[in-house]
């Protein structure tokens, strides 16, 4: 790394830091992560996995391999199985065959889930649902004061006290968020936790957890339908098909990223001709 | 300023003075219509006494310190009953929504019991303890325990089990996981059966007394009837229609202060 780079790099550092909830600085900090900075997130290797639901096989034998802090992406046709595959990653099904295992022995906190449904409940405040994230660190003394700064990260500390039912659909996934992230996990699994939201929002919420994950340094993995979700923010594209890893795509793309730049839509097509096959990206116009 | 922007005001101002008021107007014209039609003779005094004569008796009853006594029996039956059938009714909903093993082994049997009007068990019931205090609370208890059994058992086996799924992600175990999760997501469901049952509790109450009973509401009912005291009669039913009122508004107010995250009982 040349001493420009670096100084370029701590400069981008610095942005981190105080970085607002400012969504336009929040892109600009999504830099590349400098190599020697060491990420909490875990590794992760897959081997042989398969899962099958009665007699329908729905994940017919991956094999991957996730290194620490990566960003990836999962992609695929609806029913390909990737679904399935991020339960099975979060722990939240047992494989039919195959091992999933982490690079160190985990907790319960270290991997989270976010749905695509907030899931938060209904009866307990913004701060209480976040609270919840905490798992068996609920009853700590520090309990609230760790669910605000969640809150905060999240931009949404003035809602601590309101019911959920009074939140925009953004704003519960946007706790949802502060959820997982309370226990500062090393894993954080999302399935498709955008796919509910309207297209602003989602923009909002992409930058959102570019950022988090940029500060964070947990490993990320993105199940998502949207192909120019996935290229914006993953390292890495998984195209899944019938159930096996048909595309293993690196986005070699330089961070931060610019929405709707040329080569971001060259590599959003051609993932969207290996999903559908040639020619399917054109309109039909 | 314009209208649009005085009107959200005026409004909020309004509404909960006017709310107060707007549901006693009906009951109040009924009165009034009630009492014109008996001062001017068109209703005869033997058919239905004038609201000022109800009043009359009820004033003598409370003085002679036999109203009070009346009430109160009825009251302490009615809530004695309702307890004790309510929380059999809550235990075996609870146990029922939450385990399979119970469900299968009790579920046919209270649904077939169920269906049988409890009312008429009065036969059995007077044979069984006569016409003392526990034929009282065993018909209240049986009324209540249904609908009470029934919605406890529905809020637990309708709560959303993606909450559930969600509650055992973040590590809870299974009695917190009842604590935060199940049981406020049963409560609205209860809080139905809850009212129901207060309805039924007095319904069942009443039969009984005017039935089997040397005292309380019912009994002081039927032994006016005997006297041919009218007024005794018509009071005895509006205290009835005013117990009934009371209770169900003791129901909603508990469910206001416990279902305040309810989209439905939040302020506008």
């Amino acid at each position: 790394m040349t001493v420009q780079q670096s100084l370029r790099l701590s400069h981008a550092d610095a942005q981190v830091i105080d970085a607002p909830v400012d969504f336009e600085q929040a892109l600009a900090t999504q830099a590349r992560r400098p190599a020697e900075q060491k990420s909490r997130g875990l590794s992760l290797t897959i081997r042989g996995l398969r899962k099958s639901f009665g007699s329908n096989e729905v994940l017919r034998g991956v094999d991957l391999h996730i290194p620490a802090g990566q960003f990836v992406a999962i992609v695929g046709q609806s029913g390909c199985g990737k679904s399935t595959l991020l339960r099975l990653i979060a722990g939240l099904d047992a494989p039919t065959v195959g091992t999933i295992s982490f690079g160190e022995e985990t907790r319960a906190e270290d991997i989270r889930v976010m749905f695509q449904e907030p899931r938060l409940l209904p009866w307990a405040s913004v701060l209480s649902n976040v609270e919840v994230g905490l798992g068996t660190d609920r009853t700590s003394a520090d309990a609230k004061a760790r669910a605000e700064s969640a809150l905060t990260e999240v931009g949404l500390a003035e809602k601590r006290d309101q019911w959920p039912s009074v939140l925009s659909g953004g704003q519960k996934q946007r706790v949802a968020l502060a959820r997982a992230l309370v226990s500062h996990p090393r894993v954080l699994a999302l399935d498709e936790p955008l796919g509910a939201l309207d297209a602003l929002t989602r923009i909002s919420m992409q930058q959102l957890l570019g950022r988090v994950w940029h500060d964070q340094t947990f490993t990320s993995i993105l199940v998502t339908h949207d192909v120019s979700e996935a290229v914006a923010l993953a390292d890495r594209v998984l195209v899944i098909e019938d159930g096996r890893i048909a595309h293993d795509i690196n986005v070699d793309i330089a961070r931060p990223r610019q929405r709707g730049s040329a080569d971001l839509a060259a590599l959003e097509g051609s993932i969207l001709r290996n999903l559908l096959g040639p020619g399917a990206d054109a309109t039909g116009l | 300023m314009s209208i649009v922007e005085i009107l959200p005001r005026v409004r909020s101002f309004r509404l909960p003075r006017i709310d107060g008021l707007t549901q006693w107007i009906v009951p109040l014209v009924i009165l009034l219509v009630w009492q014109a039609a008996c001062v001017t003779g068109y209703v005869p005094a033997r058919v239905m006494p004038a609201p000022t004569d109800v009043a009359l008796a009820g004033w003598k009853l409370l003085v002679s310190g036999e109203l009070a006594q009346n009430i109160w029996v009825s009251f302490w039956r009615a809530s004695v009953g309702f307890l004790i059938g309510g929380s059999i009714g809550f235990a075996f909903g609870l146990a029922n929504g939450l385990s399979q093993l119970s469900s299968k082994l009790t579920d046919t049997t209270l649904q077939m019991v169920r269906n049988v009007p409890h009312l008429a068990l009065i036969p059995l019931v007077i044979l069984w303890f006569g016409i003392d205090e526990s034929a009282k609370l065993f018909l209240v208890a049986l009324g209540v325990f249904f609908p009470i059994y029934l919605n406890t058992l529905h809020g637990i086996r309708t709560v959303d089990p993606q909450l559930i799924e969600m509650g055992r992600i973040y590590g809870m175990r299974n009695s917190e996981l009842f604590r935060r999760v199940i049981f406020p997501g049963a409560l609205p469901s209860i809080f139905v059966g809850v009212r129901f049952a207060l309805g039924i509790m007095w319904l069942t109450l009443i039969v009984a007394e005017t039935i089997a009973a040397s005292s309380g509401l019912g009994y002081m009912a039927m032994q006016a009837r005997e006297f041919m005291q009218i007024d005794v009669v018509v009071l005895s039913i509006l205290i009835y229609a005013l117990l009934g009122k009371v209770a169900d508004s003791a129901s909603r107010a508990l469910e206001r202060l416990t279902l305040s995250w309810h989209p439905a009982f939040q302020k506008h």
